[in-house]
């Protein structure tokens, strides 16, 4: 998980110029970094090519509206970070 | 072209759903309230619109992907270069390929030519997301019958 989160987090400092330090596993991307939707494009295309899968966007934004999920679950670093490593291991399965 | 109603591409030439690309024509017209502006004594097709013609072209080429059940929006423009003045009378081969589809969003390389020349590029980003309404969902579907995109070419390619 860590070398995830140190992927994530370097490719939100360098897509967003938020510096790096400030950004941690429990830094929300949108309540804590500020990071808005269209930011969030950006950073979601670096770690589709990344880690070689395409994040499920609207599914969480879905999942979200329809309260069957909160933000913290997807767009805190350290549960996207897991988000991916589930991903990640899916592909490989 | 017609400028004054923002439909920038005339004809769609070729499109490749397997190679997810895709190529079309457009005239700059010989006149137009556009010029009349931009700019007065030396008529240029601005560049703007050669950016929002390469948006065009990129989003046909993703309807056509998701076989017009889906709308794309403008989201952002990337290193793009305006290379060459584009003078009214030009013919503008658009050309688009996209790089990545993601969840909600398409990202595309797209670049303009002049007989062959490079006139402008730009890396382009389109939100992908359901049509707001059914009045546009059918629009685009007689705009694409008007610039050639056939029901067979957007689902064959």
């Amino acid at each position: 998980m860590s070398s995830t989160f140190e992927t994530i987090a370097n490719i939100i400092a360098e897509t967003c110029d938020i510096p790096r330090d400030s950004i941690t596993p429990e830094s929300h991307a949108i309540n804590d970094l500020g990071i808005d939707s269209l930011d969030f494009l950006d950073i979601a295309f670096a770690i589709d090519k990344a880690f070689g899968i395409k994040l499920p966007l609207e599914q969480w934004t879905q999942e979200v509206s329809d309260g069957k999920a909160t933000t913290d679950q997807y767009f805190v670093l350290k549960n996207l970070a897991a988000r991916i490593d589930e991903l990640v291991a899916a592909k490989g399965a | 072209m017609r400028l004054e109603y923002f439909q920038l591409i005339d004809r769609v030439v070729d499109i490749n759903l397997t190679e997810r690309r895709i190529s079309c024509e457009a005239t700059v017209p010989s006149v137009s309230t556009v010029f009349e502006g931009h700019f007065p004594g030396f008529p240029l097709m601005p560049g703007v619109l050669l950016i929002e013609a390469m948006a065009q072209t990129s989003g046909w080429l993703v309807s056509s992907i998701n076989k017009f059940k889906r709308m794309s929006f403008l989201a952002s423009v990337k290193e793009a270069k305006l290379r060459t003045f584009v003078l009214p009378g030009y013919v503008l081969n658009i050309e688009s390929k996209l790089v990545h589809e993601g969840s909600g969003y398409a990202v595309l390389d797209a670049k303009v030519k002049n007989s062959g020349k490079p006139v402008c590029d730009a890396t382009i980003t389109l939100r992908v997301m359901e049509f707001p309404n059914e009045e546009l969902a059918g629009e685009m579907l007689k705009m694409a019958a008007r610039v050639g995109l056939t029901p067979e070419m957007a689902l064959n390619g």
